[in-house]
Formats: C-alpha cells, structure tokens, sequence
C-alpha cells in the first residue's frame, strides 16, 4: 500500500522556461492548425505578448523539474502500473513564450478503491510567472493498479 | 455572441487515426516520456495489448476544440475524467455543448459538458469547461 503519511507532502518547487521551439513543437504534436498558436504575429493581433500555451500545457512544466514524475520514486509507484484518472485546470492569466513559470506540485489526496486492488494519488501544482502572479492550478489523480 | 445558449453545440474536432507517430511525436514535445505509450516491449511486458494514447494527447485535442470556437482567454476552468484508453488506430471525435449558464465572480460563465469518442461512440474523456461569454 502507498504511504498515507506522505499525504501533504510537498515537492521542491522548481522553474521552467516556456520557451517558443518547444510551444510550436508542442502545437505540431497536437495537431494545432490555428496560427495564434505557431505564428508571433497571430499571436499578436490576438491580443498575446508572444505565442501563447495552450491550455494543457502546463503538463509539460511539470515534466520540466529536476526529476521526473518524482512521486513515483516517493511512493514506490511502478510506472508501468500507473493510469492518469483525471485532470482539471483552472486559469487566472495567459502563459506566453519568454515567461518564467515557478512549478509547485503537492500530494494532495491518496485513496483506494475495490479493495485496494486500485490506489489513487492525487496531486495538485500551482504555477507561479516571472512576476509574482499565480497564472494557473492544477489538480490530477494518478490510478495504480496493485497485483 | 448571439449564439452562446443552453443547447448550442461546440464545434466538433475529428482526429486522424492515433498512430504510433503521433504518440513519439507527443511523446517528445510533451516531455511525457513514459515508455508504455512509445515502446511496445515495455506496454506487453506491463499486460497492455500494445502502447496507446496518453491521455493527455487526448485533453489537448479537447483543449483545441475549445480554443477553437471561443478564445483562450475566456477559457477559466477545463477538466475531464479518463473513461477509457485510447489505443492505436483509434479515431477520435472531440465535441460538446453548453448545458448551463452561471454567473460567477460579475461574469456569465457559459459550462459546457465536453467528451472525447471513439468511432464506436464509446467516451474515452468526459469532462467540463467554464468559459467566459
């Protein structure tokens, strides 16, 4: 069983740069069509400072930290045995190219379900720019599958 | 924006069938390089058919059927539920609608129910979006 004791355990937090290459990689990876996301100048006209991220973004951030999905080393969880239960955003200010964002991720929550056979963690991140403002938050729940 | 009402539909997005392609290449720009969505030994050796669709290739797909029809900026809230895995060849269709309108913080928020679907209709994401109207 996950160690109930780390619930409220919170990660080192850590900056990441939103740099432009890696939005206009991310846009192709997804499919995006729309230039506001790929062009400067669409951009622009659409009211941003410079390319803007797009809404599910701040995953990437995540990823951008010292270690990689660092509650898996914490918990003791076996990559191959997780499942991503669900997701949710809530946005305060645009994340554009050039911004500095402050990553801070937490254990939130850890539950089980069907008798343990399945554990739940769940973590929440809060995204700090280069000026002190809270752009961002986001709330995730991690599945592991047990036996 | 005469047309944002209880009952108005967002503007459905379909997806090119998931290819192995479209997971490396996600799998590289998102940074999510977990093995069990690019490297089929590693999804066998785990009790998975094959590699499949991160989840998160599929909110993203959401997130364009959004920006697509409104702003981003006007987006507050967007949040799913994984209902099932999306796996190779899959063909996905994002839709949605507003069921509601809420006031919230001085503003009308227009919440949408959201979903992601398979060819054969079964929902691979069900979720919401606030979105500011």
């Amino acid at each position: 069983m996950l160690d109930r004791n780390l619930i409220g355990h919170e990660f080192p937090s850590f900056t990441a740069d939103v740099e432009k290459g890696r939005l206009k990689f991310f846009a192709k990876a997804i499919g995006e069509t729309s230039p506001v996301y790929t062009d400067e100048a669409a951009a622009r006209e659409a009211g941003y400072r410079a390319l803007p991220a797009p809404p599910t973004f701040t995953m990437v951030l995540d990823m951008e930290g010292p270690e990689f999905l660092p509650f898996l080393d914490l918990l003791d969880m076996d990559i191959a045995r997780i499942l991503h239960g669900s997701q949710s955003f809530e946005y305060f200010e645009p994340i554009c190219a050039g911004d500095r964002i402050t990553v801070t991720g937490r254990i939130a929550d850890m539950f089980e379900k069907k008798g343990g056979a399945l554990e739940f963690v769940v973590m929440e991140y809060t995204y700090m720019n280069q000026e002190g403002v809270l752009v961002a938050k986001a709330s995730n729940t991690l599945v592991h599958r047990n036996g | 924006m005469s047309d944002i009402q209880v009952g108005t539909e967002i503007p459905a997005l379909e997806l090119p069938p998931i290819s192995r392609f479209t997971l490396a290449l996600y799998a590289g720009a998102s940074g999510d390089h977990n093995p069990i969505h690019i490297d089929s030994d590693f999804a066998r050796n785990a009790g998975m058919p094959d590699v499949f669709a991160h989840g998160m290739l599929s909110m993203a797909y959401l997130g364009r059927m959004l920006t697509n029809w409104q702003p981003q900026a006007t987006l507050r809230k967007f949040s799913n539920r994984f209902a099932a895995i999306t796996q190779l060849q899959d063909v996905i269709t994002c839709s949605g609608k507003i069921v509601e309108l809420v006031e919230q913080d001085g503003e009308t928020l227009a919440r949408c129910e959201i979903q992601a679907a398979k060819a054969d209709g079964v929902q691979t994401l069900i979720g919401e979006a606030l979105v500011a109207i």
